[in-house]
């Protein structure tokens, strides 16, 4: 079973947000990761854009398979992980610590509820059919 | 309703990650894919390769069918021979790529696991009018490919047979972990290896006594993913992929499974005349330069004009860069063309390289 952290917010396209104050970090979950195997790849962010809920804002690669990183929330992009330039597959192996993609400044922190808690992203992934 | 192979249990128990694949659930991957890519070049893994189709040809006239229905000469095998050739349509396009094996009283043919059925129709369809039976034994007879440099190890614990006499695409009866079965060393990896064929109620005993065999050298399950990479890294061409009805076996690099000097056979007149008049384009191996991945579909340009596609594409865990077949037309084929291609994150510049990519496989 894919690990769903209890503390942080979920996107249906399996992004997670961690959200700290006005800022957000976020990141693909445990299940994307899983999906994908082997990262290989990552095209991070740009570092001050502007970005909305549901933007492409990177592409992930995986030996077998391309997928894109939509922002999970709306905000400004403040920081990338440039250490997945160099070691993509810490997002395999960390999904949810040192393999954090972005941190975004918050355009409306009250956004995050809109998220799933990880109850309704347990239940996503039970009733989506993974 | 998917199929399952008779190691299903097994796979499972293992932790094969199942996906629905040619109609039956097979596992994509295990521990991981790179992990399994790497454990098949330096020592061994095992693949269940059941789904795929095995048909026994036999009766009097079985050699002459055979060497009608496909390209190469199948009058050339020796006794438990293996032999890797292309079946095609009338129009020269593929119906699928097999191997046909000679055995002392039937050739036994194995196709891709996707081509099974439409593969047996065409066979008894062309079979009309010979002294032949045609007998689907894909449920009745397991296979497994044991498969990277430490294979023979691992078997010789299991086999008196002194498998290191066996020649690359040879095979011989024997008796294995009890069992009496079929034995050759064949593979789509690029590596030492045998292929092992048995009568499928010995499933999970044979599963069992491999696993217990290779713990030494590190034996593990391999997923499809990995096989995938694997057999691309050496240009092995892949039904659906890189040939396939609308493909023919001289614009694919096979013209060396295409004998013409053999008696006559479906497609010859039209797959001369492509050899003569030279194909319009050509199945070759493009290697990236930089950072990007080429997958499926991806358009290939030179000079900003598109000049082909790409048919398979994958990073490759061996050469730690993006590799992939594409079909290019025929000018620009030469070993060094530098091409782009269109991938999604933009276009990247590869070169025309010479197969195999990956070039220190144990068996090439």
């Amino acid at each position: 079973m894919a690990d769903v952290p209890e503390e942080l917010r979920y996107s249906k396209s399996h992004e997670w947000v961690r959200i700290e104050g006005s800022q957000a970090i976020i990141g693909i979950t445990d299940f994307a990761q899983g999906e994908l195997s082997d990262i290989v790849m990552v095209e991070l962010p740009q570092v001050g854009r502007e970005v909305e809920t549901g933007d492409s804002i990177g592409v992930i690669e995986a030996v077998k398979a391309v997928a894109d990183l939509y922002s999970p929330i709306s905000g400004k992009v403040l920081e990338v992980n440039t250490n997945l330039s160099a070691s993509p597959g810490t997002i395999n192996s960390d999904p949810y610590g040192e393999g954090w993609i972005a941190k975004l400044e918050l355009a409306d922190p009250s956004e995050a509820e809109k998220l799933m808690d990880a109850a309704a992203y347990k239940e996503f992934l039970a009733t989506e059919g993974h | 309703m998917d199929k399952k192979t008779p190691f299903y249990d097994k796979i499972l128990e293992a932790g094969g990650r199942m996906v629905s694949f040619a109609g039956y659930q097979m596992p994509v991957q295990f521990e991981g894919l790179i992990a399994e890519h790497t454990r098949v070049r330096s020592s061994v893994g095992v693949f269940d390769v059941s789904h795929m189709g095995r048909v026994e040809v036999k009766g009097s006239q079985a050699l002459d069918f055979l060497n009608y229905l496909v390209t190469n000469d199948v009058s050339s095998l020796d006794m438990y021979q293996a032999l890797y050739t292309a079946m095609c349509y009338p129009s020269g396009g593929i119906v699928d790529d097999l191997l046909i094996y000679r055995l002392p009283d039937h050739y036994f043919v194995v196709v891709n696991a996707a081509n099974n059925e439409k593969d047996q129709a065409w066979m008894r369809e062309q079979a009309k009018g010979f002294e032949v039976e045609i007998v689907d034994r894909t449920d009745a007879i397991a296979q497994l490919a044991v498969q990277g440099p430490k294979t023979p190890e691992v078997l010789a614990k299991l086999t008196s047979a002194n498998l290191s006499d066996v020649g690359f695409y040879r095979g011989l009866e024997t008796e294995l972990a009890g069992v009496k079965m079929f034995v050759s060393r064949t593979g789509y990896t690029g590596e030492d290896g045998f292929e092992l064929y048995f009568p499928a109620q010995h499933a999970n005993l044979i599963w069992d006594k491999l696993f217990e065999a290779g713990a030494e050298e590190g034996i593990a399950p391999i997923g499809l993913g990995a096989r995938d990479t694997l057999r691309l890294e050496m240009k092995y061409a892949l039904y659906g992929n890189d040939i396939d009805k609308q493909t023919n076996p001289i614009e694919a690099g096979l013209s060396w499974v295409v004998k013409f000097e053999k008696e006559d056979f479906i497609a010859r007149d039209v797959l001369l005349k492509v050899k003569e008049e030279k194909p319009s384009r050509r199945l070759v191996c493009l290697e990236v330069q930089g950072s990007g991945i080429p997958r499926p579909h991806d358009v290939i340009v030179s000079d900003g004009t598109e000049v082909g596609q790409v048919t398979s594409g994958t990073f490759s865990p061996s050469l730690r860069k993006g590799i992939a077949l594409g079909y290019v037309k025929s000018e620009h084929t030469k070993s060094g063309t530098e091409l782009l291609i269109r991938t999604r994150r933009g276009e990247v510049a590869a070169v025309v390289v010479k197969p195999p990519f990956y070039k220190e496989a144990s068996r090439k």
